[in-house]
C-alpha cells in the first residue's frame, strides 16, 4: 500500500487459507483504544490464517491420500494413459467428505467459539472507537465554531 | 483463457476493444457476456426463480451481476464487429465455458465473478468505503434478491387470506418483511465471514472482500431490523411483528450457528422459510388460522427438495468448511427427506380445499406439477447422483412460484364463502359488513 494512505488495505485471498490479508494503518496519533482494536484485529487475522491454512492443507492432503488409496484398491494408477490425473466421482468422494467432516468436528466447534468471541469483541471495539472519534470530532467542531 | 479486446481510440481500425472502466472497473471479456446472458436466463427466467430457503444463504444473490449486465449491454455493441479470425477461438472457449458451467451449476454465480474479477481480485484494495458503491454493497449484504423472494412469499400469504384486499396494509407488511429479511441476512453474513471466504459460492460477499466493516454491517442490520419490526408491529399488527422478530432470531441465532453443529439446521431453516407466508396471512387477517399454517406448511415442505438437491453438489465445500449438512453426513436421509416432502406437497395441496382456502380445482390443477417434482424427488432418491439432484433443484425453482400462482387463481372467492357459511345472515351485504375488520 502507498505510504501516504491513511486506510487499511486488503489483499487478494491467501492461497492456503482463502482469507484476505489486511495491512493495518497505524496512525501516529493512535489512541490506546484504537491500538487495542488494531491489535485485536491483527491477532484475529493471525489466528484465522493459521487455522484455515492448516485445515485446508490437511484437507487437500487427506483428499489426495484417499484418492490414492481408493485408486490403488481399484487397481488404477494416479495418472492414466493420457497423463490426466485420475479422479474419483462425487459418490466415491462422498465417503471421504463425511469422514473428514466428522473427524474435524471438535476442531470446528472450538474454532467457532473462538471466532464468535473474537468477532463480537472486535465489532464492539470498533463501535467504541467510532463513538470516541465522533465525540472528538464534535468537540473539535464546537471549539472551531466557538473561535 | 480470457480474451481481451482493445480498441484504440485513435480511429485506426483495430480488432480489439479496450473495456476498462466499465461501471465497476472490470476488464470484461466477450465470453463473459455470453456467460452472463446464459446465466441471467437460467437464473432469472421466473422472477421467483432463485427461491432458496428464504433468509438462508443457500442461494447467493448475484445482484451485482445483474447490474453489470445492464451497464455492459451498451458496450456489447462495440464487441460485435470482431474479426472472424477470433470467432472460432472464442467459440470453442465459450463451449468449454458452457461445459464447465454445466458441471458447476450450483456455483454458477461464483464462476462468473471469478472469471471477470480474477484480475481485479489479485490487487490490493484500500479499505475505504466509497459512497457510490454503498448501495450495491448493501444490496449484496442484505441478499436483496433473496429478500425480494421472501417478500413475495409473504405477499402470497397476504393474497391468499380470505379478507378484502387492503393495499396500505399489504404495502406496509411487505416493506416490514423486506426490512426484517435484510437485517437477518446481514447478520448472517456478519457471523460467517471466514466460512464464506472458504466456500466458492460465497467468497465474493462484501464482508469477505472487506468492502464494508463489520461494524457498519451490524449498524445496517439494526437500522433495517428495528424499523422493519416496528413497522410490522405498529403498522400492521403485533402478531406479525412478533413473527418477524422471531424469524430474525431463528435465522441468525439458531439456524446460522446450528449449521456448523448439527444437521438439524435444515429443519430450522425450513421453518424460517415457512414463516413469511404465515406473516403475510396474519398481516391480512390478524390471526393464525389453519390457512396460514397450511401455507406455511407448503413452504416448509418445499424447502427440503430445494435445499437437499442443492446441497448435494456442494458436499466438498461443506465438508471442508465444517458445515453439518445431511448431504455430507447422512446422504440416505437427505434423499429420503427430499422425497418425503415432495409427497407431502401433494398431500398439502389436497388439504387446501378442505380448509376453504381454495376450490377443488386447486389439487387437480396442481397435481401434474406436484407429481412431476415428486417424480424427480424419487429419481434423486434412487439415483443419488449429480444430474438428478440438479434436475430436482431446478424444478423446485419454478415449481413453487407456479404452485402459488395456481393457488391464488383457485382461491375460494370471498363471496362464495359468504354464501356457504351463511350463519351470519341472508344478504351478502350484511355478511360482508360483519366480516370487514
Amino acid at each position: 500500500p502507498p505510504a501516504h494512505s491513511h486506510n487499511d488495505w486488503i489483499g487478494p485471498p491467501d492461497k492456503h487459507s482463502n482469507l484476505r490479508p489486511v495491512i493495518f494503518y497505524v496512525s501516529p496519533e493512535e489512541s490506546p483504544l484504537e491500538r487495542r482494536l488494531r491489535e485485536a484485529r491483527q491477532e484475529a487475522q493471525a489466528c484465522d490464517q493459521r487455522f484455515w491454512a492448516r485445515h485446508n492443507r490437511a484437507f487437500r492432503q487427506e483428499k489426495e491420500e484417499f484418492i490414492y488409496s481408493r485408486l490403488k484398491a481399484k487397481g488404477l494408477k494416479m495418472r492414466d494413459e493420457t497423463g490426466q490425473k485420475a479422479t474419483l466421482n462425487a459418490e466415491e468422494m462422498a465417503d471421504f467428505y463425511k469422514d473428514f467432516l466428522s473427524k474435524n468436528f471438535r476442531k470446528h466447534m472450538q474454532y467457532n467459539r473462538d471466532w464468535y468471541k473474537r468477532n463480537f469483541t472486535i465489532t464492539y471495539l470498533m463501535g467504541q472507537v467510532a463513538l470516541a472519534r465522533a465525540l472528538r470530532w464534535l468537540r473539535w467542531k464546537k471549539k472551531n465554531v466557538g473561535n | 483463457g480470457l480474451f481481451f479486446w482493445h480498441l484504440k481510440n485513435t480511429g485506426i481500425p483495430c480488432h480489439f476493444v479496450h473495456l476498462c472502466r466499465v461501471a465497476n472497473d472490470r476488464l470484461i471479456t466477450f465470453q463473459y457476456f455470453n456467460f452472463l446472458k446464459r446465466m441471467y436466463v437460467t437464473q432469472c427466467n421466473k422472477d421467483l426463480s432463485q427461491r432458496a430457503k428464504p433468509k438462508s444463504d443457500s442461494v447467493a444473490s448475484p445482484f451485482r451481476d445483474l447490474q453489470q449486465l445492464d451497464q455492459e449491454k451498451k458496450v456489447i455493441h462495440k464487441i460485435r464487429p470482431i474479426s472472424p479470425v477470433h470467432q472460432p477461438l472464442s467459440e470453442t472457449s465459450i463451449r468449454n465455458e458452457v461445459r464447465e458451467m454445466k458441471s458447476a451449476a450450483e456455483t454458477e454465480d461464483s464462476v462468473t465473478p471469478v472469471r471477470a474479477e480474477s484480475k481485479e481480485d489479485r490487487q490490493w484494495k484500500e479499505m475505504k468505503l466509497q459512497l457510490k458503491d454503498l448501495p450495491g454493497i448493501l444490496a449484496r449484504l442484505s441478499k436483496i434478491k433473496l429478500t425480494a423472494l421472501v417478500v413475495s412469499t409473504a405477499s402470497a400469504g397476504f393474497a391468499m387470506a380470505p379478507v378484502p384486499f387492503d393495499l396500505t396494509c399489504f404495502l406496509i407488511a411487505s416493506l416490514g418483511t423486506g426490512l426484517a429479511s435484510c437485517a437477518a441476512n446481514s447478520i448472517n453474513q456478519f457471523f460467517e465471514v471466514p466460512f464464506d471466504s472458504n466456500m466458492n459460492r460465497t467468497k465474493n460477499r462484501p464482508l469477505v472482500r472487506g468492502q464494508i466493516s463489520p461494524l457498519l454491517a451490524v449498524c445496517f442490520a439494526a437500522s433495517c431490523g428495528v424499523p422493519g419490526i416496528a413497522l410490522l408491529t405498529l403498522g400492521v399488527n403485533p402478531l406479525t411483528g412478533a413473527l418477524g422478530a422471531f424469524n430474525i432470531f431463528l435465522y441468525t441465532c439458531c439456524y446460522t450457528p446450528l449449521k456448523r453443529m448439527s444437521i438439524a439446521n435444515t429443519w430450522v431453516g425450513a421453518v424460517v422459510g415457512a414463516i413469511p407466508p404465515v406473516m403475510g396471512w396474519t398481516a391480512a387477517t390478524g390471526s393464525l388460522d389453519a390457512g396460514a399454517l397450511l401455507l406455511g406448511g407448503i413452504l416448509y415442505s418445499w424447502q427440503f427438495p430445494h435445499f437437499n438437491a442443492l446441497s448435494w453438489g456442494l458436499r466438498e465445500d461443506y465438508s471442508r468448511g465444517g458445515y453439518c449438512m445431511m448431504s455430507v453426513t447422512h446422504p440416505g436421509l437427505c434423499r429420503r427427506v427430499a422425497l418425503r416432502h415432495c409427497l407431502a406437497l401433494l398431500g398439502l395441496s389436497a388439504v387446501a380445499p378442505l380448509l376453504d382456502i381454495t376450490t377443488w380445482t386447486f389439487p387437480i390443477i396442481s397435481l401434474p406439477i406436484n407429481l412431476y417434482i415428486s417424480y424427480l424427488g424419487f429419481r434423486f432418491y434412487r439415483d443419488a447422483d449429480r444430474s438428478s439432484s440438479r434436475k430436482l433443484f431446478f424444478c423446485s425453482l419454478w415449481h413453487l412460484p407456479l404452485l402459488l400462482l395456481v393457488m391464488f387463481t383457485c382461491k375460494k372467492s370471498f363471496l362464495e364463502k359468504e354464501d356457504k357459511g351463511d350463519l351470519l345472515g341472508e344478504s351478502h351485504g350484511r355478511a360482508m359488513e360483519i366480516r370487514l375488520p
